[in-house]
């Protein structure tokens, strides 16, 4: 820290708490793994997800018997949840991108506490959501020629100029370089944990995970370099994959979707989910876990302005869409931003959603609400409600009320509906509690640096 | 441990230095020294390291520069190959190599096989998967090495190695500790 610039403003709280060494860092964040204690709420919320998890393969399972047809969607509603959640979920993702690589090239070193987790929690969104396309048809086998470019025994290739199509390459793209970038992040904490475990089937199995990495000079030389190309390739891919899912919308005629603000308008929204959801998750964990050294005041409030930041972009988006629906001078667009606030039978999501997403975030304006991490967690939660709602209004009250009123329906989700949707999220709690488990949550050789020992003489630091 | 170097060469002298600032500045010296089979291993990466033992491999930006070339050739011809020749459609008039709407592909499989090359590129130059490495055999190395300790060694390969002359050497440097690689 900069003595001069610390004597004129108060300095923010540090990004590691002071006192730390390589080895207490090291020791902190390996023993969540391999020290084998937990806390009660990690079996309670193991439990839940478990739970949740069962509940999605029996609503999935009865999916495929069946068919669709246990669902609510219709015609005219013909997407309702499933895409809705897809898009919920992928827009979740989001945030750990932006926190890992982001952040990376633009050397904010509080990201080093929160990206493992965050970009942990990337891939099972990315999971999650990428299992609605497959269902979604309530045929998943026919995905396979129906998503996928290879050579069949009809003859029949994909349609290129589909956003459909593009949304299958951004996806697959996002869900394996995120796997790669946190599987290349996790090389030398592979490492660190075979050296430490105490068992010796255990080390082998992290020393096959590391691959025999070795922290040679030569190594972390091509680490850095081949690191940092894949932060700068995942930043415009991150920004590509929610600009292709808004595509999806944008391309299409109907009223309510077929608008340019769609894709700068949505990657803010999965941003600020996606902030939303890091809270979420790094609020309990860094009190079950006791990092609260590591995961400080100072990572929770920059997420809050992060999440307050994005939120006005998203909160434009809609006075935007609402300005274009009047001065679009279309009859049909003008109809259904009426429908949509006022008039319409589901007026009340729009209602709800404003007060979600517009009007909750303003606190964090308020250092004391951004700092109460109560508070922060309670509006993490509403924005994750928000942000859901957001997708229903767009996607629901766009298509029930069409252009033709003899063609015009209600649309009323199922239990089956309900079931699936919170079924991903026992999935989610699953996934990520075993992660939490079996796997450091925070970067521990990134954490190093952070420790004055790491301090280079004559050097500004890393 | 003398009989087992007795019967097979030695790997090397590993020196462990107290803090990063000591090792940095004995990896000068060995390099000032004449060393040229010297490398130094630390916990976290070292940016001063890697300009004195002279590291800057240039192929990993090429070849996911590469990766990212043909991925942008594959993206593309997928897409006309498939609306062009393999199964053309004509949507409203519109052409069949309507390039405007293969770039989102293209640019995904662009990323896609770049990212792979590079995650490919830094395991394979690397020389991993390695299952076996002598450095291990030294214990300190194996507790520390990925935790808090700094090492450096000096390889048996080197021209300028010579096992006495090379322990004073490193002794000289301030190790803290130095041990034999058997092989």
């Amino acid at each position: 820290m900069d003595s001069k610039i610390a004597t004129h403003y108060p300095a923010p709280p540090p990004v590691i708490e002071p006192g730390h060494t390589f080895e207490s860092v090291t020791e902190k964040i390996s023993r969540i793994v391999l020290g084998g204690r937990h806390p009660l709420p990690w079996f309670v919320w193991l439990g839940i997800g478990f739970i949740g998890a069962n509940m999605l393969m029996v609503s999935v399972g009865y999916l495929v018997f069946t068919g669709i047809g246990i669902w609510g969607n219709n015609i005219p509603v013909g997407w309702a949840f499933d895409i809705i959640n897809f898009v919920w979920w992928i827009g979740i993702g989001h945030a750990g991108t932006l926190i890992s690589a982001i952040l990376l090239l633009l050397k904010q070193d509080w990201r080093t506490s929160i990206n493992r987790f965050a970009e942990a929690m990337t891939l099972f969104a990315v999971a999650c959501a990428a299992m609605f396309p497959l269902i979604h048809t309530g045929r998943p086998w026919l995905a396979a020629y129906w998503l996928f470019p290879y050579p069949n025994t009809m003859g029949i290739w994909p349609q290129f100029r589909s956003p459909l199509i593009w949304d299958v390459f951004a996806v697959l793209t996002y869900a394996t370089v995120s796997a790669l970038f946190w599987y290349t992040g996790l090389i030398p904490d592979l490492a660190t944990l075979r050296d430490r475990a105490k068992s010796k089937r255990l080390a082998r199995v992290f020393g096959v995970l590391s691959l025999g990495w070795r922290g040679s000079a030569a190594h972390w030389q091509r680490y850095e370099k081949a690191y940092l190309l894949l932060a700068g390739m995942s930043t415009p891919l991150v920004l590509s994959v929610h600009t292709v899912v808004s595509f999806d919308f944008s391309v299409g005629i109907v009223p309510g979707w077929h608008a340019t603000i769609f894709p700068p308008y949505f990657v803010a929204g999965a941003i600020y989910a996606g902030f939303a959801m890091v809270l979420l998750l790094a609020i309990p964990l860094r009190k079950w876990y006791h990092v609260e050294d590591f995961i400080t005041m100072r990572h929770l409030e920059n997420m809050a302005k992060v999440t307050l930041v994005t939120g006005l972009i998203v909160l434009y988006g809609y006075m935007m869409e609402a300005f274009y629906g009047w001065y679009s001078a279309n009859q049909y667009e003008q109809f259904m931003i009426y429908n949509r606030m006022w008039h319409g039978p589901m007026a009340w999501s729009y209602w709800a959603l404003i007060f979600c997403n517009g009007i909750v975030p303003q606190t964090l304006w308020v250092k004391r609400f951004r700092t109460n991490t109560t508070w922060l967690f309670i509006m993490a939660l509403i924005v994750s409600v928000g942000m859901w709602l957001e997708r229903f209004v767009i996607i629901v009250t766009s298509l029930h009320r069409d252009f033709l009123p003899s063609s015009w329906d209600m649309y009323y989700p199922t239990a089956w509906d309900f079931s699936t949707f919170f079924g991903t999220v026992g999935l989610f709690i699953l996934l990520f509690f075993i992660f939490v488990r079996v796997l450091p949550m925070i970067s521990i050789f990134e954490m190093r640096t952070m420790v004055p020992e790491a301090k280079v003489e004559g050097s500004e630091g890393h | 441990m003398d009989t087992a170097v007795a019967q097979k060469p030695l790997y090397g002298l590993m020196a462990e230095f107290g803090d990063v600032n000591a090792l940095i500045a004995a990896t000068k010296r060995a390099r000032a020294e004449g060393y040229r089979r010297v490398d130094a291993y630390t916990p976290f990466p070292v940016h001063e390291l890697f300009e004195i033992l002279q590291l800057n491999d240039r192929r990993v930006p090429l070849f996911v520069l590469i990766g990212g070339i043909l991925g942008c050739l594959a993206g593309f011809g997928l897409c006309y190959w498939v609306s062009v020749m393999a199964y053309p459609m004509n949507v409203g008039g519109r052409p069949f190599n309507s390039w405007p709407a293969f770039i989102p592909v293209t640019f995904e499989v662009t990323i896609l096989l770049a990212s792979l090359t590079a995650v490919l590129t830094l395991i394979i130059l690397n020389g991993l998967p390695m299952p076996y490495h002598p450095v291990f055999n030294v214990k300190r190395f194996a507790d520390h090495a990925s935790q808090d300790g700094m090492f450096l060694t000096i390889e048996a390969d080197d021209p300028k190695f010579d096992l006495h002359r090379t322990r004073t050497f490193l002794q000289q440097l301030g190790a803290r500790e130095i041990n034999e690689i058997e092989p």
